[in-house]
C-alpha cells in the first residue's frame, strides 16, 4: 500500500513538472513581446512594464533564460506566491478570498450528484429496462447533450428571473440558497454521468458469480444488494466522484462566471474577459495543481476500495 | 453409420437454415445466424429506431444550413440596425432582433458555419492523429505502445478547458481565420485521446485474428497489413467515437467563443451570441433561447447519432 | 441489519419410502428475446441420506441448472420453472415462499461452484465471507464467528488457517480459494452438499486433492452429495450412482459399478469410449459425433438421435421412455437392452 501510495506520488511529481512546463512554455516561449502578451491589447504602463519584467526575469534571454525563468516561477507557485494581477492585487489574496465560496459550490453540486445520480443510478440499475431506466436513460442523455452554456443561461433565465423561485444572481458573500441553483447547474452533468455509470455498474454485478453465492448462503436480498453488489458497483463510481471534485472545482468557469459568483472560475472568466493575463496564468497554474493532486487521492482511494489493486 | 451422418448432416442444414427454411431470413429465433455481417445487423437494428432518424435529419438540416445558409433565411445577419434593438418578429425576422438590432433567426441559421466547420475539421484532425497513434500503438505494441500510452495518459490528464485557455490567449489578437484554424488545432490536439485508445484496442484484436496471420504468412509487408487488413476493423468504432466527439467539440468551441477567447465578432458563433444575449436576458429572452436551441439541438443529434450507432454495433453496452 | 429467528428445522427423519431430495419431472424454460429455449426437460432423480449421486453430461444437457433450480437461485427471468416438483424432506420446495426457501439454503442444502475466483466476493476478505454466513444466518457474534471460521478452514485443511483470514480471494492459489467455498458451504452443516463441477478450472493434481478432500468431508460430517461434472474420471472413485443427462433430460441412470461395466444407452457408451484407457491398447479413441442440440429447437423423438448410431425411424418419432433394466437402472433409449447387451459384450 505504502509503495503504490509512493509510486503514485514520484508520477504526480513528474507530471506537475510536465504540466507546469508546459502551460509555462504556452504562455512565454517564441513571443515577440512576452509582456504585451500577458496583457493582450491592453496598454501597458512603464511601472507595468518593469514590474512584470522583474517579475518573470524577461530580461534573461535564450533556453537557459527560459529554464532560470521557469524554476524562478515554479518556486514562487510552490511558496504560493503568484505575484500580482495587472489591477496591481495580490493573486493569491483574490485566490484566498475565491477558494471558499468554489469549494462550497462544488460541494453543493457534488451532493446533489450522490443524493440524486448515485441513488437513481442504483435503482435504474437494479430495474433494468424498466420504465424508470429507460426515462432516466433518455433524461440523461438529454443533460449530457446540452451544454452548460446553454444549460447556465437558460436556469437563470426560466427559474430565476422568469418564475423567480431562485436568486438569478449571487453577489458578492452568496448564501446557501443563492448557491442552490448554480449548484444543481454545475453538478447536472457529473449527475448524468455518475447516474450511467452507477446503473451499468450495478447491473453488471447483479449477474456476477458471487451474487450467486451470496444467495446460496441464504441471504436475504437487501444485504445480497446493500452490501455484496453495492461494494463494488460504488468502486469505479467513487473513483469518477474523485475526478469529479477535482473537476468541479476547475471546471465552474461557465457556471460562476454566468452567475456572477465570486469564486475561483469567476475570477478566471473575469481574467480571461479584461485581458489579464499574470491573474489568469497564475489560476491556471493553481487549477493544474489542484487538479494533479485530486487525481493522486483518486487513486489512493482507488487502492484503498479496491484490494486486487492494493496488492499488485 | 451412413444413416446416423445423413441424418446428422440434414440436420445441422436445417439447424443453419432456419424453420422458414430461408437462408439468412431476418430474426429467426435461435437460428445461429452466420452469413450476415455485423454491419447489416447494425443497420436492420438502426433502421428502427426513430432516434436515428431524428438525429439524422437534425444533422442534415444543420449541415444544409451551414452549407447554404441563404435557403433557410434571407436577411443577412450582418445587417443590424440599433433602432431596430429587440424589435418583434418583422419581415423573415420570424424570432425579432437582437440588442445590436440584428436578425435573431439570420444570425442562428448563420451560426450554423462557424460551429461545424469547427467540429467536423477537429473531429477529422482528431480521427487523424487518433488513428495514426493508436494504429502504432496497438500494432507494433512493446515500447511503442508503452511509449504513446504514456503520452495518451498524460494527454489525457490535461484539463480541456484550462489549457485551451492558455493556448487560445497567444492567439487572441490575430485574424480571424487564424483564431478558427487555432480553435479547430486546440481541440484536435487536445481531444484526440479517447478515439485512440478504441483504434488501439480494436487494432489489437483485429491484429490477433486468423486472417491477419494468414496475410502475413502470404508475404504480406507492415503497411500492407495494417492499411488493408486492420484499418477496416478500427474504422468503425473510430467513426462512432468521433460522431461524438464532433457533438463534443462543437460543444467546445461554442464554450470558448462564450468565454470570449475562441472566435471573436465579425464571425458569427453561437457561443458569442449566447453570451450577448445572456446580458440582455431581462429586456428580451428570444436573442438568448435562439441560438441555445440550435446549439444544445445540434450537439444533442450528433451525440445521440453517435449513441444509437454504437448501440446498434455492440448491444451488449447497453 | 435485524434477522428474523432462524427457525429451527424440525428434525423429522426421512418420511417413510421417501428420499431426502426428489427431484421429480422437473421442467425449466430460458425465455429471451430469441426465443424460449427449454433447458430441462422431465427430469427426475433423487437422493438419499449419506450417498453420493453423479450427474454427469456436456455443458448445456442441464445439470447445473436442475442444481441451482433445487437451490434456487435461477436467475427469474429468463429462468421459469414450468412445471414438476422438487421435495426436500417430503416437502416441495417449489411450493414454498421466498422465505422458507432462503430458510433451506446453506442450512439444509448448500453449494459449491465451479470457478471460486468469480464465485468469492473480490472486495472482502475470505474470513468476512466465511463468517457473514455464520453471523447472519446463526446470528453469532463477530467473535464466535471468527473462531467457527478458523475451524472450518482447518476443517478443509487450508494451512496457517486464523493467520489468511484477512487475505483476499485473489491471494489465494485455485485449489485454497476452492477450499475457502467448501468452508463456506459446511458452515451451518448443511444435510446436501451440490458441488457444481468444483475441479474444472483447477490442475489436475489440485483437482484430485479437493476430490479426495470432498469425499472424506461428505463422510465424516454423514451429509449426501450431489456431484455434478462432465468429467467420468472424476466420478468413478467417489460417486454411488450415476445420472447422465443429455439436452435436458436424465437419458441413463445406474450405481456406478454396473454403469462402467456396461452402459445401456448410446450416449453414455460414447462418453465411455471416449476416455483414454491404459488397459486398451492400439485402438483409436472415438468420439461422440456432431454436436449437442439447440435447446430452442430439440430433435423429435429422441433428442439424441442425430449423433446416435443406433438410430432408426422409430427413434426421429417416438420419444423414449425410461426402460427399467433390473437392480433399478434405466436407460431413455429404445434399444436400451441392446445397447446394453453390446456393451457387455
Amino acid at each position: 500500500m505504502l509503495r503504490f501510495i509512493l509510486r503514485r506520488l514520484l508520477q504526480m511529481v513528474l507530471a506537475f513538472f510536465g504540466t507546469t512546463l508546459i502551460v509555462y512554455a504556452l504562455m512565454f516561449a517564441g513571443q515577440g513581446d512576452p509582456i504585451q502578451a500577458l496583457a493582450g491589447e491592453r496598454p501597458v504602463t512603464a511601472a507595468q512594464r518593469a514590474y512584470l519584467t522583474e517579475k518573470f526575469h524577461l530580461d534573461a534571454t535564450g533556453v537557459g533564460g527560459f529554464f532560470y525563468r521557469y524554476f524562478d516561477y515554479l518556486k514562487n507557485l510552490l511558496q504560493g506566491d503568484l505575484g500580482q494581477s495587472l489591477t496591481g492585487r495580490q493573486i493569491g489574496d483574490i485566490l484566498a478570498a475565491a477558494w471558499p465560496v468554489t469549494v462550497k459550490l462544488a460541494l453543493i453540486a457534488m451532493a446533489v450528484t450522490i443524493v440524486f445520480g448515485v441513488t437513481a443510478g442504483v435503482i435504474a440499475g437494479i430495474r433494468r429496462a424498466g420504465i424508470f431506466d429507460n426515462a432516466t436513460l433518455v433524461l440523461t442523455l438529454l443533460v449530457l447533450g446540452i451544454p452548460t452554456i446553454v444549460l447556465a443561461p437558460l436556469a437563470q433565465y426560466l427559474l430565476g428571473v422568469r418564475w423567480q423561485l431562485f436568486p438569478p444572481t449571487a453577489g458578492a458573500d452568496p448564501d446557501l440558497y443563492a448557491l442552490l441553483l448554480p449548484g444543481i447547474v454545475l453538478g447536472s452533468l457529473s449527475l448524468a454521468t455518475a447516474l450511467r455509470l452507477t446503473r451499468t455498474s450495478v447491473a453488471e454485478n447483479l449477474r456476477a458469480d458471487y451474487v450467486r453465492t451470496a444467495r446460496s448462503k441464504g441471504l436475504v436480498k437487501r444485504r445480497i444488494v446493500g452490501v455484496h453488489v453495492l461494494r463494488n458497483s460504488l468502486i469505479p463510481v467513487v473513483t469518477f466522484l474523485g475526478v469529479e471534485l477535482g473537476n468541479l472545482m476547475s471546471g465552474a468557469i461557465i457556471t460562476e462566471g454566468v452567475f456572477n459568483i465570486p469564486g475561483v472560475g469567476f475570477n478566471l472568466f473575469r481574467g480571461i474577459r479584461t485581458e489579464d493575463g499574470p491573474l489568469v496564468v497564475g489560476i491556471v497554474s493553481v487549477l493544474v495543481v489542484v487538479y494533479l493532486v485530486s487525481n493522486l487521492v483518486v487513486d489512493v482511494l482507488y487502492a484503498v476500495l479496491d484490494p486486487r489493486i492494493r496488492y499488485e | 453409420m451412413s444413416d446416423f451422418e445423413t441424418v446428422a448432416a440434414t440436420e445441422n442444414q436445417a439447424a443453419r437454415r432456419g424453420p422458414s427454411g430461408e437462408p439468412g431470413a431476418p430474426d429467426q429465433v435461435g437460428v445461429p445466424r452466420k452469413p450476415r455481417s455485423l454491419a447489416g445487423d447494425a443497420w436492420r437494428d438502426l433502421r428502427r429506431k426513430p432516434i436515428f432518424w431524428i438525429s439524422l435529419f437534425l444533422v442534415v438540416l444543420v449541415a444544409a444550413m451551414a452549407a447554404v445558409p441563404a435557403l433557410f433565411t434571407a436577411n443577412d445577419p450582418r445587417d443590424c440596425v440599433l433602432s431596430r434593438q429587440h424589435a418583434g418578429p418583422s419581415g423573415g425576422a420570424i424570432f425579432g432582433y437582437d440588442f445590436q438590432g440584428c436578425d435573431t433567426y439570420a444570425r442562428a441559421v448563420y451560426g450554423a458555419r462557424a460551429s461545424l466547420l469547427v467540429g467536423a475539421l477537429s473531429a477529422l484532425f482528431t480521427g487523424l492523429i487518433a488513428l495514426t497513434v493508436g494504429m502504432l500503438a496497438g500494432y507494433f505494441g512493446r515500447w511503442v505502445d508503452a511509449l504513446l500510452s504514456r503520452v495518451i495518459d498524460i494527454v489525457l490528464g490535461i484539463p480541456l478547458l484550462l489549457a485551451a485557455i492558455v493556448l487560445l490567449k497567444r492567439v487572441s489578437t490575430s485574424s480571424d481565420n487564424v483564431r478558427l484554424f487555432a480553435v479547430i488545432f486546440v481541440l484536435a490536439v487536445l481531444g484526440w485521446t479517447t478515439a485512440a485508445r478504441v483504434v488501439r484496442s480494436s487494432v489489437i484484436t483485429a491484429k490477433g485474428q486468423d486472417y491477419v496471420a494468414a496475410a502475413r504468412m502470404l508475404g504480406a509487408g507492415n503497411g500492407r497489413i495494417m492499411w488493408r487488413h486492420i484499418l477496416p476493423n478500427a474504422l468503425a468504432p473510430a467513426i462512432v467515437v468521433l460522431t461524438i466527439a464532433l457533438g463534443s467539440f462543437i460543444a467546445a468551441e461554442a464554450t470558448l467563443s462564450f468565454l470570449g477567447i475562441g472566435l471573436k465578432a465579425p464571425t458569427i458563433s453561437w457561443g458569442i451570441d449566447i453570451d450577448a444575449g445572456r446580458v440582455h436576458m431581462r429586456e428580451a429572452a428570444t436573442p438568448l433561447v435562439v441560438p441555445s436551441a440550435f446549439l444544445a439541438l445540434t450537439v444533442l443529434a450528433f451525440i445521440m447519432l453517435g449513441d444509437a450507432i454504437r448501440d446498434a454495433f455492440d448491444p451488449k453496452l447497453r | 441489519m435485524s434477522q428474523p429467528a432462524v427457525q429451527p428445522v424440525p428434525a423429522s427423519p426421512t418420511p417413510e419410502g421417501g428420499h431426502l431430495l426428489e427431484v421429480r419431472d422437473l421442467h425449466v424454460e430460458f425465455r429471451t428475446g430469441e426465443g424460449v429455449a427449454k433447458v430441462i426437460n422431465g427430469v427426475s432423480y433423487h437422493l438419499d441420506a449419506g450417498e453420493t449421486l453423479a450427474v454427469l453430461g456436456e455443458s448445456g444437457s442441464g445439470k447445473s441448472v436442475t442444481a441451482q433450480a433445487i437451490m434456487g437461485i435461477l436467475d427469474t427471468p429468463p429462468a421459469h420453472v414450468r412445471a414438476g416438483q422438487i421435495r426436500y424432506r417430503g416437502r416441495d420446495l417449489l411450493g414454498q415462499s421466498e422465505e422458507q426457501r432462503r430458510q433451506v439454503r446453506g442450512k439444509e442444502i448448500a453449494m459449491i461452484f465451479q470457478d471460486a475466483l468469480s464465485a468469492l466476493n473480490p472486495v472482502f476478505p475470505v474470513g468476512w465471507q466465511v463468517g457473514e454466513t455464520l453471523r447472519q444466518r446463526e446470528g453469532m457474534s463477530r467473535a464466535d464467528a471468527r473462531a467457527r471460521t478458523v475451524e472450518l478452514m482447518d476443517l478443509v485443511r487450508i494451512p496457517a488457517a486464523a493467520s489468511r483470514l484477512g487475505d483476499y480471494p485473489h491471494q489465494f492459489s485455485g485449489g485454497m480459494r476452492q477450499r475457502v467455498m467448501i468452508a463456506m458451504a459446511l458452515a451451518l452443516n448443511p444435510k446436501v452438499l451440490i458441488a457444481d463441477e468444483p475441479t474444472t478450472a483447477l490442475d489436475v493434481t489440485v483437482q484430485a486433492q479437493i476430490m479426495d478432500l470432498l469425499a472424506d468431508l461428505r463422510r465424516d460430517l454423514d451429509m449426501a452429495m450431489i456431484l455434478i461434472t462432465h468429467d467420468l474420471g472424476v466420478v468413478a472413485g467417489v460417486a454411488d450412482r450415476i445420472a447422465v443427462m443429455y439436452a435436458g433430460r436424465i437419458v441413463e441412470h445406474a450405481d456406478v459399478r454396473s454403469l462402467y461395466r456396461a452402459p445401456a444407452h448410446p450416449y453414455t457408451k460414447g462418453l465411455l469410449e471416449s476416455i483414454p484407457r491404459l488397459d486398451v491398447r492400439g485402438q483409436a479413441l472415438s468420439t461422440i459425433k456432431g454436436l449437442p442440440p439447440n435447446l430452442m429447437r430439440i430433435p423429435s423423438g429422441c433428442p439424441f438421435h442425430p449423433r446416435c448410431p443406433y438410430v432408426q425411424q422409430v427413434c426421429v418419432d417416438v420419444v423414449p421412455h425410461d426402460l427399467v433394466l433390473g437392480d433399478g437402472r434405466t436407460s431413455a433409449c429404445h434399444f436400451a437392452q441392446e445397447v446394453h447387451d453390446d456393451s457387455a459384450r
